[in-house]
Parts: structure tokens; C-alpha cells; sequence
């Protein structure tokens, strides 16, 4: 193999850009942090500060104790772990139909599904809701859960379908011979080897209705079924924006997310199929 | 273990036709190798008899039991890919047994044919490995023994050793062969390699273009082809081809006779071929082991072009009235290009093909 010697000014250049990045994407983190622990008289009156003269908990402490952050966080937490659950294993099981079998119209159906990916979503709210409104499914969790799902199927599929693509088929042909039927050669063999795929989809579908807005706020009147961006909004009112209270909350919403990160990312390492075929 | 029957078997992918009528009947504990070059149907035969192509017409027999509609699970064969196709998340044992759980042996047992097996394939300290783990040559014996602890009807090999080195591969084509004859288990074998289904078969299917173009022992294949791609295909350096004439018939005893002429030397007499040639332009096909050389006013005249030495003996190019021929000889040669030698041929060593159609003549 060809290996590449570079000289120490090469190295610092790579760290400093790697670094620059780095700031520039945790930056707006390190902001909502920290004007989440600064004091509201301290907010306007230090001025720009990288870090509050004194720090304080309070805004955290109002935001649990006097607002309805709580049930919209419940509410998030629900229709982003249903929606994840949902649209992922219907996801894998139409990426896997793409990715193993041949059928008419596979193309058209690849084609319609990217398409839905084109619209701006704006254009069908109003469709959606007029849908929704008859079936009792507007100002409910149910009905956030059914349209999230609908509308991150198509990319998640798609994904899932890569991921498949990815496996030879030489294995799951191996364990049909060794007696497996399609379902359980399957469930024993490909699913273990795609659970990297698996835990990618769920994080994307996630994060995606977990700070999904425009639906959650237009489907929604009442704040019974109102999630966490929706419960943001609240923070803002006609005469002034509590922004310590809107960051407190915004670091609480961070939470299930990176929770959930820490939870898969162990299944996000790949390599796993290495050793697989050939060497 | 089982006899395999495979009659007027067809495989359509739309209008493209890729099997045409293959008949085909393998005998119980038989080793058959197809053999072909890319694209000539060998791995669409071998995978229909696994039940991973459906067949489009025709019918295959395992055992004596139509298997055409039945699931790869229920035909009781096993494959070696040319991927090893090992699951790559179980270790060694896992993968070994994985069939055997599948089918509900007892865990007592499985571990007991596992490691039987194991030892058999000089595996055991393997057997907590992973895959990815494992060399070429080790993943291949896991394959073999995956394929071994079932007991299945039948061993199907898709290109086994085609991932493995020159010198892995003969190690293992012998250990394969060997294992198979110990176990008396019917094996097909697909290999793009005629080496390979010529040191390996106890029959070989010459396939082309999706036709079985010869079926027979490795032997007749090679002294009796049927056709110009049977000849070309079997044997290292191959047969060489010469457009030739026949000339000057005279009866025998035993048939009409007829000299085979290049140009305007003569090569030799041959029994006259029975069909009927438009002209008497033919074919001459000759193995470039079964030319040797002679005084040049003895034999036939021809140019050295160059030389390739080979160690175990000398290919030898050379031009004979304008037409391409290679010599194999076993002696070390030492002569210069543009060098002018004499060849001579055994009249039982020419064979003619008919340059319309390929037949042999």
C-alpha cells in the first residue's frame, strides 16, 4: 500500500480546520447552554460574554415546575419513538423488497416515493388537514405519529434499502440451503447484519419528528397534543421572548435526543459484514 | 446421498435463453464438474439444482423426487459459494451448526458431528473464530465443513477455489476431491478452470452457450471432443486449429482413407470422414503435446516464431505454410527464431472438425 508522509505543518492545518468545524457546529450548543444558566439581569446587562459572571439554575427550574413543558415533552417523547418505531419496520421491510426482489412497477414505486420528497411541505398542510379533521385524528398524538410516518417512509426505505444492497445475497442463500426458510434466514442472518442500518434509520426518523413544527402546529389547537417546538413557541410572546427560559427548555429537548445517540450508537459502527465474503 | 436426473431443462430470463435443454443424470457418489467459460449457463444450472433459480421448463430429479417447485430448505443439498458466503457475525461453530439447529438436532450431537467434522478439516482451534478472522484457505475448510456436518443428498460447489492463490488452490482442489471420495457424497462442481474439471471430475459437463456440448470422463474429452470448443477448451496449451484439405482418396480395408494436405505439404492419411463435405476444406485440430520434432527433410517444414519456456518443458510457436501452430515439448529446446525444423504428426493424433458448424468429422 501506498502511505503518505506529510510534514508537521500538514498536521497542524488538519487539526485547525478539524477544529474550526467543530466550533462552528457546537457553537449554537454552547449558546443555548449558556444563556439557559444565565441570570435574566445579568442576560442584556453584561453584554457579550462567553460565560455568565454568575450562574443559575432557575430558568430550568420554571420552565419544569411552571409550564406545560413537561406534557409537550411527554407529547415529543411519544409521537418521535412511535413514529421512529413505525416508520422504521416499515421501512426495512420495503427496503428489503427493493433491495432482494424484482417486480413490476418497482421502478415507478422507487420514482413516486422520491417524488413525495419534492413538495414543499407547506403545500399540503392544508390537504392533510382537511384528511386528517373527519378521521378525529387533528389535535391528537395518533394523528402526528400517522403523518411523520407517512412522510419519512419513502427517504427511510430508501435508506434501509442501501443498507440491504449492502449485504451479499450469497448469505442468505447459504442459510436457505442450510435449511432456513426466506423469513428466517432473514430474522438469523441479514437483520443482525443490518442492525447498524436499523439504528441509523430509527435516529434519522427520530430527530426528524422530534423537531418537526409545521405539522405539529398546524394539525394541533389544543396544547394537550402539542410537542416540544410547538411548546417553544410559547416562550415567545407579542411584547418580549423569555429567552432564558426558551434555551432551558431547548437543553432539556436536547437531552432524549443525545440519550438516544448514546443508546445506538454502538450499532452505528460498521465493519460488521467484514470477513463475510472473500478476504 | 442420491442420484441426480436432469431432464430437458430449460432457463429463460425474458427472451434471453441461458439453458437450453440440458439432459443430464448423475450418478449416486458421482463427482461431475461443469466447465465453461463465463456466461455459458454452468452457475444458472448449478443454482437451479439448489433451488435458488426457478426452473422455466424441464425437471430435476433428486433422489428419485421431482424437486422443480420445492424450496432450497426441502431439497437436502448443500452449497459452497465462491464467497464462502459464511455469516459473518458466528464464529466458526455457529456457522457449522447453524443447519443442523435449524433442523432440531439435539445440542449434544450437533456439537459432536461439528467437531467430528472439525477434525476432519483440521479446523478445531478455529472454531471460536470469526470469520473475519480466518484466512482464504481456512475460511474455504468452514465452507467445506458447513456444507459436510448436514449430510446432505448432494454437495454443490460454485467456484470454490476461484478466491484462493495458485498454490492454495491445488492444495485444496485436492482435499476437496479426497474429502468427496471418503464421503461418497454426490458432488457438481462449477469451475471456469479445466484444470480444474480435468484432475477433479469423474465426468465433466463441457457447457457453452447455455448447451451441455460434451458430456463425458475427462479422458474422452480430451482424446475425443466433440466439437471445435470441446477441443479448444480442454487442455493447457490448447489444441491447435488448422484450415487443411483433403485430397487423393484411396480405399482399404477398413474404409475410404484421405490425405490431409496444408498447403502443399502433406500431414498424413486419415479415415475419410462420412459426411458429406460441400468442399474439402476441414478443420484439423492437433495437440500441441502430440507433435514432435524430426529431421526437416522427414517431416513437415515449419519457422520458429518464438519460444516459451515453461520449466516442466518448452512451448514452441511456429509457422507452418503461413498458418499459427504451437509444439509442447518436454526437452529443453534451444533454437533461434526465423530457424527452419522439421515436425511430424501420428495419423491417430489428427482429428477434423467441420469449419461449418464445428462438428467433429
Amino acid at each position: 500500500m501506498f502511505i503518505q508522509r506529510h510534514g508537521k505543518g500538514y498536521w497542524i492545518l488538519h487539526y485547525a480546520l478539524l477544529a474550526a468545524f467543530v466550533i462552528f457546529a457546537l457553537f449554537p450548543l454552547f449558546w443555548l447552554l449558556k444563556v439557559s444558566i444565565t441570570p435574566n439581569d445579568l442576560l442584556y446587562g453584561e453584554g457579550v460574554r462567553l460565560w455568565p459572571s454568575r450562574t443559575v439554575l432557575d430558568h430550568f427550574h420554571s420552565v419544569i415546575s411552571h409550564t406545560q413543558f413537561p406534557l409537550f415533552f411527554r407529547n415529543s417523547v411519544l409521537v418521535s419513538s412511535a413514529t421512529a418505531a413505525c416508520a422504521t419496520l416499515l421501512a426495512t421491510a420495503a427496503g428489503y423488497g427493493f433491495s432482494r426482489f424484482q417486480f413490476r412497477g418497482k421502478y415507478l414505486i422507487a420514482a413516486l416515493m422520491l417524488i413525495t420528497q419534492m413538495f414543499p411541505l407547506v403545500m399540503i398542510v392544508a390537504p392533510i388537514f382537511r384528511l386528517l379533521k373527519p378521521l378525529g385524528l387533528t389535535n391528537s398524538l395518533t394523528g402526528l405519529v400517522v403523518v411523520y410516518t407517512a412522510f419519512n417512509v419513502p427517504f427511510a426505505s430508501l435508506l434501509m434499502q442501501s443498507f440491504f444492497d449492502a449485504i451479499p445475497t450469497d448469505l442468505e442463500e447459504a442459510a436457505m440451503l442450510d435449511g432456513a426458510g426466506r423469513f428466517t434466514a432473514y430474522r438469523r442472518i441479514i437483520l443482525p447484519l443490518t442492525l447498524p442500518g436499523i439504528a441509523a434509520t430509527l435516529g434519522f426518523v427520530f430527530t426528524a419528528a422530534w423537531s418537526e413544527l409545521l405539522f405539529a402546529l398546524m394539525l394541533n389547537s389544543s396544547s394537550a397534543a402539542s410537542t416540544f417546538p410547538v411548546g417553544l413557541l410559547a416562550f415567545v410572546s407579542k411584547f418580549s421572548v423569555d429567552f432564558g427560559q426558551m434555551m432551558a427548555a431547548g437543553v432539556l429537548a436536547l437531552l432524549p435526543v443525545c440519550l438516544f445517540f448514546v443508546f445506538i450508537q454502538r450499532y452505528l459502527v460498521q465493519g460488521l459484514t467484514a470477513g463475510a465474503v472473500k478476504g | 446421498m442420491a442420484a441426480i436426473q436432469i431432464n430437458a431443462l430449460c432457463k429463460n430470463y425474458g427472451d434471453v435463453a441461458v439453458l437450453r435443454s440440458i439432459d443430464l443424470a448423475i450418478n449416486d457418489g458421482e463427482f461431475v464438474v461443469l466447465v465453461g467459460p463465463s456466461g455459458c449457463g454452468k452457475s444458472t444450472l448449478l443454482r437451479m439444482i439448489a433451488g435458488l433459480e426457478a426452473v422455466s421448463s424441464g425437471e430435476i430429479r433428486i433422489g428419485g423426487r421431482l424437486v422443480n417447485d420445492l424450496a432450497p430448505k426441502d431439497r437436502d443439498v448443500a452449497m459452497v459459494f465462491q464467497s464462502y458466503a459464511l455469516y459473518p457475525h458466528m464464529n466458526v461453530r455457529e456457522n457449522m451448526s447453524f443447519g443442523l439447529k435449524l433442523r432440531g438436532t439435539p445440542a449434544a450431537r450437533t456439537d459432536a458431528i461439528v467437531h467430528a467434522a472439525a477434525a476432519k478439516l483440521e479446523i478445531q482451534e478455529l472454531l471460536e473464530r470469526k470469520p473475519r478472522d480466518l484466512s482464504g484457505g481456512q475460511r474455504q475448510r468452514v465452507a467445506m465443513g458447513r456444507a459436510m456436518v448436514r449430510e446432505p443428498q448432494a454437495f454443490l460447489f460454485d467456484e470454490p477455489l476461484s478466491n484462493l492463490d495458485a498454490r492454495l488452490r491445488e492444495q485444496m482442489r485436492y482435499e476437496i476431491r479426497k474429502l468427496q471420495r471418503d464421503l461418497g457424497t454426490t458432488s457438481v462442481y462449477v469451475t471456469h478452470d479445466q484444470i480444474e474439471a480435468m484432475t477433479m471430475a469423474d465426468r465433466v459437463v463441457a457447457m457453452h452457450e447455455g448447451i451441455a456440448q460434451q458430456i463425458g470422463t475427462p479422458a474422452e474429452l480430451y482424446d475425443n471432443p466433440a466439437n471445435l470448443f470441446v477441443a479448444g477448451f480442454i487442455g493447457a496449451p490448447a489444441m491447435n486449429f488448422l484450415a487443411v484439405t483433403l485430397q487423393d482418396e484411396v480405399q482399404r480395408g477398413d474404409g475410404s482413407h484421405a490425405t490431409v494436405m496444408i498447403a502443399d505439404q502433406r500431414l498424413g492419411m486419415v479415415r475419410r470422414p462420412r459426411s458429406d463435405l460441400a468442399d474439402r476444406r476441414v478443420t484439423l485440430g492437433v495437440r500441441p503435446e502430440r507433435i514432435s520434432f524430426c529431421d526437416p527433410s522427414q517431416g513437415l517444414n515449419a519457422q520458429v516464431d518464438f519460444l516459451e519456456p515453461t520449466g516442466l518443458g518448452t512451448i514452441v510457436h511456429l509457422r507452418l505454410a503461413g498458418q499459427k501452430i504451437k509444439v509442447f515439448t518436454s526437452e529443453r529446446v534451444t533454437l533461434r527464431a526465423t530457424a527452419s525444423v522439421g515436425i511430424a504428426v501420428e495419423s491417430d493424433d489428427l482429428l477434423l472438425f467441420d469449419p461449418a458448424n464445428g462438428r467433429r468429422l
